[in-house]
C-alpha cells in the first residue's frame, strides 16, 4: 500500500476502531443503552428521528454559521487594530484575555436576560466563543512583520497604511485562515451550549430533552451530528485556506 | 562637497540610560564613491545606516545629506539587509516594484506608469541575471538568487545611495563572491554611492574605495584606508599580494581595536 493511500485511509480506520471497541465493550460489560448506548444503537436513533435532528441540525448550523460570520468580521477588524498599533495593542489585550477566560456558559443566562429564550443567545455565543482566535492569530500575521523590510519601506517614506495593506494584511492571511478553522469549531461549541440551556430548537435542545426523557440513543445521535458538523466545517475552511495562501505551504524548491 | 556628512554624532537607543551605538561617530561619503564600514560586530556600524537613512534621529553631532541635516526619510536611498524578506505571495518581478508602489516619490504616478517602472525592474534583473525568473515566486529561487532580486528590489527607484547591511553574511563563500562582482557591475554601470556595512574584510576590500574601520561600541571611525586596485576587480584580484596585504592590514587594525 502506498504512503499516500495509507494517509488518506488512517482517518477512517482509525474512526472505525473507536466504533468497534466502543461496540464491543458496551456488549462485552452488558452496559445499560440509557448508560452508554452501543454505536449502532445511536446510529438506529439518528435514523429512526432522522426528521428532528434535520430540523434541528439545520438550525444549528445557521445559527452557528451567522455567529462565525459576526466573529470573522469583528476579528479582522480587532485583529488589525491590535496587530498595527501598539496603543491598541497595550489597552485591549488584558481586556480580550480577562473576557476569553469567561466560561461562555456562564453569560448565555444573561444573554437570555436580555434577548430571551432562542437564536439570538445562541447566535451570539457562536460569536463570543470564536472570535478570539481570529482576533490573536490576525495581530500576530500583522506584528511579525519582519524589522528590516519594515526598515526598507519607512526609509522610502511609505505610510503605515500602505505597509498595513501592501505587507500587513498580505502576510497575516495564512494566521487568519488558520484561525478559522479553530473558530468554526469553537462557534459549534458556543452554539451547542446555548441551545441546551437556554434553546427552544437546534441539536443542543434536541439533547436535552432526549436526555430529560432517558432516550440516550438519541443524545448520542445529536452528538454524532455535532461532530460530524464541526469537521465538515473545518474540512471547508481548511479547503479555503489551501485555496487562498496556497505560497504559505509551499516548500523549498529552488530552481537555480 | 560630500554627499554623505557626519559630524561627532551620537546615537542613543532608548532613552538617556539607553545604550550607546555611535559616540563621536565622523565620516564623509563622496558622490558616486564605495565606502565600507567594517568592525566587530556590535560596533554600531548598523546604526549609521539608520541614521542616514533618516530612520533614527541622531542624539548629538550632525549628519547631513547634500549639505542638509537629515531629519526624516530621505528622498533616494536604497536599502538592502541579509535578510532578503521578499514577500512570498508576489512573485519577482511584483517584488522588485514593491518600493515603487509604497515610496513617497513614485506612489501617486504608480499605475499610470507601471509599464515604464516594469521595463525599468526588468533591465535590472536582466544585469543580475534574474530576467527568466521574473514570475517565479520566492521560495522558487535559491538563497544568493533572493538576495539578487533584494538588490534589485533596493535600486528598482534609481536611488542616488544605497545602503547595504551585510547583504551577503548568510550566503555561502562561492555565492558571496559570484554576488560580490554582480554588484560592483551594477555600481560600476550606475555609479549610485553606497555605504556597505560588512564584517567580511575580504568583501570590503573587493568592493569599496574607500574603508573605514569601527571601534567597539560605542562606535567611532578609528582608521580610514582608500584601496586603489584597479577595476573591475576580480576573483583573481583577492590572489594578488596587494589585496592581500590590505586584508592583513585590515585584520590587525581589527585585531587591536577588539582588544581596545
Amino acid at each position: 500500500m502506498s504512503e499516500a493511500l495509507r494517509l488518506k485511509l488512517a482517518p477512517w480506520l482509525a474512526t472505525l476502531a473507536l466504533v468497534l471497541v466502543w461496540e464491543a465493550g458496551c456488549r462485552i460489560f452488558a452496559i445499560e443503552e440509557f448508560l452508554l448506548p452501543t454505536p449502532s444503537a445511536s446510529l438506529k436513533a439518528l435514523w429512526d428521528y432522522a426528521g428532528a435532528i434535520w430540523h434541528n441540525a439545520f438550525f444549528t448550523l445557521w445559527v452557528t454559521l451567522l455567529g462565525f460570520a459576526l466573529a470573522v468580521g469583528f476579528g479582522l477588524v480587532l485583529g488589525v487594530a491590535t496587530g498595527a498599533s501598539r496603543l491598541a495593542y497595550a489597552a485591549l489585550y488584558p481586556m480580550l484575555i480577562g473576557f476569553n477566560s469567561i466560561p461562555k456558559v456562564a453569560i448565555v443566562p444573561i444573554l437570555v436576560i436580555w434577548f430571551g429564550i432562542g437564536a439570538v443567545p445562541a447566535v451570539l455565543t457562536a460569536f463570543l466563543i470564536s472570535f478570539f482566535p481570529i482576533v490573536v492569530n490576525v495581530a500576530t500575521g500583522i506584528a511579525t512583520l519582519e524589522p528590516e523590510l519594515e526598515d526598507v519601506l519607512r526609509s522610502l517614506g511609505a505610510r503605515p497604511r500602505d505597509i498595513l495593506l501592501k505587507v500587513g494584511l498580505p502576510r497575516a492571511m495564512p494566521y487568519f485562515f488558520a484561525s478559522l478553522k479553530v473558530a468554526v469549531t469553537l462557534a459549534f461549541v458556543g452554539s451547542v451550549i446555548s441551545e441546551t440551556i437556554a434553546g427552544n430548537q437546534g441539536i443542543g435542545y434536541l439533547m436535552l430533552q432526549a436526555s430529560s426523557s432517558f432516550k440516550t440513543p438519541l443524545v448520542f445521535a445529536g452528538l454524532i451530528v455535532v461532530a460530524v458538523m464541526g469537521i465538515g466545517m473545518y474540512a471547508a475552511f481548511a479547503w479555503l485556506e489551501q485555496r487562498m495562501t496556497g505560497w504559505a505551504f509551499r516548500g523549498q524548491q529552488p530552481v537555480g | 562637497m560630500a554627499l554623505i556628512e557626519a559630524e561627532r554624532v551620537a546615537l542613543r537607543y532608548g532613552g538617556a540610560a539607553g545604550t550607546l551605538a555611535l559616540d563621536g561617530f565622523s565620516l564623509a561619503v563622496e558622490p558616486g564613491e564605495f565606502a565600507a564600514l567594517v568592525g566587530p560586530s556590535g560596533c554600531g556600524k548598523s546604526s549609521f545606516l539608520k541614521v542616514v537613512s533618516g530612520l533614527h534621529p541622531v542624539s548629538a553631532g550632525t549628519a547631513r545629506l547634500h549639505g542638509a541635516p537629515i531629519a526624516g526619510p530621505q528622498h533616494g536611498i536604497g536599502m538592502a539587509f541579509q535578510n532578503a524578506t521578499l514577500l512570498p505571495w508576489r512573485s519577482t518581478l511584483e517584488n522588485v516594484l514593491l518600493p515603487l508602489e509604497v515610496s513617497r516619490d513614485h506612489r501617486a504616478t504608480f499605475r499610470r506608469r507601471r509599464t515604464e517602472h516594469e521595463a525599468r525592474a526588468l533591465a535590472l534583473l536582466r544585469t543580475v541575471g534574474l530576467a527568466e525568473f521574473r514570475d517565479h515566486a520566492p521560495f522558487q529561487l535559491s538563497g544568493g538568487m533572493q538576495q539578487r532580486a533584494n538588490l534589485c528590489r533596493a535600486l528598482v527607484h534609481e536611488p542616488e545611495i544605497l545602503l547595504l547591511d551585510e547583504p551577503f553574511a548568510a550566503l555561502d563563500a562561492f555565492t558571496r563572491e559570484e554576488l560580490w562582482a554582480v554588484l560592483q557591475d551594477l555600481w560600476m554601470q550606475r555609479r549610485f554611492t553606497v555605504v556597505l556595512v560588512t564584517h567580511d574584510l575580504r568583501e570590503a576590500v573587493f568592493l569599496a574605495d574607500r574603508i573605514h574601520v569601527v571601534s567597539r561600541r560605542p562606535g567611532r571611525i578609528v582608521r580610514s584606508r582608500d584601496v586603489d586596485l584597479p577595476r573591475p576587480r576580480t576573483l583573481a584580484t583577492t590572489f594578488e599580494p596587494a589585496f592581500v596585504d590590505i586584508v592583513h592590514e585590515l585584520r590587525d587594525e581589527i585585531s587591536r581595536v577588539r582588544q581596545g
